[in-house]
């Protein structure tokens, strides 16, 4: 059983997973800070023979103080979220240096398609594979996404990457796995009724194995029809 | 009058707003129904369900749940409680209720109209119930309606229910706008003399905005749904890029009324929770007008925050960053509301009458649903929580322990002045204890599991490995929801058994200030016989010029209080 995140996969999940964090215990003080009143003003409150509420109709100074504490600490999380933001899904942040690959999504499947021996998405010697994501580690990725029929979403939870992928839409999400292994890619946006088993296997390889992979696809295994 | 007339196509604001008890409660017992089969689902997927051997081979198929009777299942269960549950039992309910009652006015500004709103949504409700008996049965696309799924038969399978929850919306939305205008006009114009803005009560005030939202926002899906019907049955592609539609369009239209529905789902909730905790602390509430400003300020930013249920749409980035501070902004307000209550408790004199003890428990639970958006608010965080479990925890904590405990708090506290007996206070306290523990057990676990990545509405989470290890969980959240369904059951033997047995009610069971409690229980067709006057505002609880007593109504005429000015009368009629 796991009680946080899910491990962390990608450049991405420090930051998130630090956000996260930061927003926790904020939210955190300020629950523990009303439930606590609450309990504390039911307990001592509590009506008993004799006692008289304390006849007010507010105080402008504790509520400009509880006004003004929430603003100032959202404008800050504002500020600092879009800083982030901006990283990860601005499409200039994309790195130049990023390797594409394309991402068709359709129901319920994920073809993935690899820029073969030329290093270029879009040509003749591309190759595309069914479920299966094979990526290399610590390089960053550009996932091209498009849909062929209705809308679904890339989610990857290690890598803390999700984008929906939308027909009519040419989306692009980049990433940088860190950990080597195999993981899965669910679709996380309702795409008809077999939304549920629309999976794929990532696989993230070091360098040389993502080499050896792409070789072996591009001129035996795989080329064009696609495994599994 | 006959029965025909008295009961059942009545023009009396009160009894309207009871047929809208009935029929919501109903449909919320349904919503309920669906939700506990979804739990079964999750919870064991691919055993038969206990007496799902009644359902047809197209649904369950030995019992066993079928995967697109599962995807029908949650569409239709989010369709039901937003807009046949929650929305009639806050607004069609209690504004129709409360807002003549507690302005002193004799009924709404149009009865006949109200009278066509009640059998509108009605028929609504009707439509969208016989999705279940059609063909292909009911819709399958999320009670969102996402396009182009929705809009292309060939690919969702549904034919006829998406019809026929297009034309309940656009019944039901007509039911909606008639509602709203006719508060609206009633809140401008039927006010007792005496009866300022600021002397309105909380409840009315929300009631009223919300009526504004309602007005604005409801034609918008009206409008996005009939271009969704069309999409169906004409063969138009609004929202189908393959005859050079937009598949966000839809998300922007349905959205755009979809974010101001939030808060015409919790606006409510909050001030009668208002009133109930003054009167349960028997204190003024604390801050009156910030009150009424956020109520207002929540109103505004709810039109300017719908982009954050679409930060991984595809929707550019920067348009994202403009949402996200929008969205973070309504945690001000919010933030106002929350302190505000627990100032109004602060050195009170707490009575915990079942209405009160459900405010509270609005008051706590809405905090974590309010807290838990901060995470989605937060564009970053939202990525690996976006369409997961966790928000379905957080939809729930607002409109659940939010709006429902609302409800369980206002359902006993007018049901005097609806039915003339009181709710039985036992089984109340029951009630509330039970449901506040097995909501939280079934609720809370869903943010850690949608922190693990559950993804929502998916039929089967054992078939992805890294979702295996946390099945328990959702075992543990099914039997916390079976029970919490269960105890239900005091709720509605407390509500039908009072009906007949419940405790006579005395005039003013809550020593309450309210315009309402200056009339019998339940109070006649018409209200007053001759206007009421209106001496001062809705909270002056423990006020030193009430003597010995801890209340003072706004009805009450101290030697020290003159007559208002009675308003110019515009013109005879109603």
């Amino acid at each position: 059983m796991r009680w946080w995140l899910p491990d962390a996969g990608s450049t991405f999940a420090g930051p998130i997973d630090t956000m996260f964090l930061v927003i926790l215990i904020i939210t955190g003080i300020a629950l523990v800070l009303v439930e606590v009143g609450v309990v504390t003003f039911v307990i001592r409150y509590r009506a008993r023979p004799g006692r008289k509420a304390f006849y007010t109709h507010g105080s402008t100074r504790a509520e400009v103080i509880w006004t003004a504490i929430p603003a100032v600490t959202m404008v800050a999380l504002g500020l600092v979220s879009n800083h982030y933001w901006v990283l990860i899904k601005d499409k200039k942040s994309v790195p130049p240096n990023a390797y594409h690959i394309g991402v068709h999504a359709k129901q319920f499947e994920w073809q993935i398609t690899y820029p073969g021996p030329d290093g270029k998405l879009g040509t003749s010697d591309d190759f595309t594979v069914r479920n299966q994501l094979h990526v290399p580690v610590n390089e960053p990725v550009a996932a091209e996404l498009s849909s062929e029929d209705v809308i679904h979403s890339f989610f990857v939870p290690e890598w803390r990457l999700k984008q929906d992928a939308v027909p009519g839409m040419h989306i692009i999400a980049w990433f940088q796995a860190t950990k080597t292994g195999e993981f899965e890619l669910g679709c996380a946006e309702l795409c008809g009724m077999g939304h549920y088993k629309m999976r794929a296997r990532v696989f993230v390889h070091t360098p040389e194995e993502f080499k050896a992979w792409l070789t072996q696809q591009a001129t035996g295994g795989g080329g064009g029809g696609g495994s599994e | 009058m006959s029965f025909w007339r008295k009961y059942i196509f009545s023009t009396d604001h009160k009894i309207i707003g009871i047929q809208f008890l009935f029929v919501s409660l109903f449909f919320l017992l349904v919503g309920g129904l669906l939700a506990m089969q979804i739990r079964w689902q999750l919870g064991f997927p691919g055993k038969p369900m206990p007496g799902g051997g009644i359902l047809p081979e197209s649904m369950a198929s030995g019992g066993v749940i079928l995967p697109e009777y599962y995807v029908q299942l949650v569409s239709m269960h989010g369709t039901f409680m937003v807009f046949f549950a929650i929305m009639p039992l806050l607004v069609g309910v209690y504004a129709n209720f409360l807002i003549p009652l507690k302005l002193g006015a004799h009924d709404m500004a149009f009865p006949r109209i109200n009278m066509a709103s009640f059998w509108l949504a009605l028929l609504a409700g009707l439509i969208m119930t016989a999705s279940f008996f059609v063909p292909n049965g009911p819709i399958r696309s999320g009670w969102t309606n996402y396009a182009p799924l929705a809009a292309r038969p060939d690919l969702s399978g549904v034919t006829v229910g998406q019809m026929l929850w297009c034309i309940s919306i656009v019944v039901l939305g007509l039911s909606s706008v008639m509602g709203s205008l006719n508060y609206i006009t009633t809140v401008i114009n039927h006010r007792a003399p005496g009866m300022t803005w600021f002397r309105m009560p909380l409840s009315v005030w929300a009631l009223f905005i919300t009526a504004i939202l309602g007005v604005l926002a409801l034609p918008v899906l009206q409008g996005a749904a009939i271009m969704l019907l069309f999409d169906n049955v004409l063969g138009t592609h609004f929202f189908d890029p393959v005859a050079g539609g937009q598949a966000l369009l839809w998300q922007h239209l349905f959205w755009f009324f979809g974010h101001p529905e939030v808060y015409i789902l919790i606006l409510p909730a909050m001030g009668m929770v208002s009133d109930i905790i003054a009167n349960g602390s028997r204190k003024p509430i604390f801050g009156y007008h910030s009150m009424v400003f956020a109520i207002i300020g929540i109103a505004f930013l709810g039109w300017i925050v719908w982009g954050h249920h679409m930060f991984m749409s595809g929707m550019n980035p920067t348009l994202g960053s403009t949402f996200m501070v929008s969205t973070l902004l309504i945690a001000v307000p919010s933030a106002v509301k929350v302190f505000n209550w627990l100032g109004t408790m602060w050195r009170g004199n707490l009575h915990f009458h079942v209405p009160m003890l459900n405010a509270i428990g609005f008051v706590s639970m809405f905090t974590i649903g309010g807290l838990s958006g901060i995470f989605m608010a937060a564009t970053p965080v939202d990525i690996p929580i976006h369409d997961t479990q966790f928000i379905v925890a957080h939809i729930h904590y607002v409109l659940f322990g939010g709006s429902l405990f609302a409800l369980f708090a206002a359902i006993p506290y007018w049901y005097p002045k609806m039915f003339g007996r009181m709710m039985h206070e036992g089984i109340g306290k029951l009630h509330f204890g039970l449901t506040f523990l097995f909501y939280n057990l079934t609720f809370f676990p869903m943010h850690i599991i949608g922190m693990g990545g559950q993804m929502r509405r998916i039929y089967d989470p054992t078939i992805y490995d890294f979702l295996k290890p946390q099945q328990p969980l959702n075992v543990f959240i099914s039997y916390a929801a079976f029970a919490l369904f269960a105890v239900q059951a005091l709720f509605l033997f407390n509500f039908l058994w009072s009906l007949k047995f419940g405790k006579k009610a005395p005039q003013n069971p809550w020593n309450d200030n309210g315009m309402e409690w200056s009339l019998s229980n339940p109070a006649p067709h018409g209200n007053w016989e001759r206007t009421p006057n209106v001496y001062r505002g809705p909270y002056e609880f423990s006020s030193p010029e009430a003597g010995d007593k801890d209340f003072l109504p706004q009805f009450m005429k101290l030697p020290t209080d003159r007559d208002p000015v009675p308003a110019p009368v515009p013109a005879a009629g109603h």
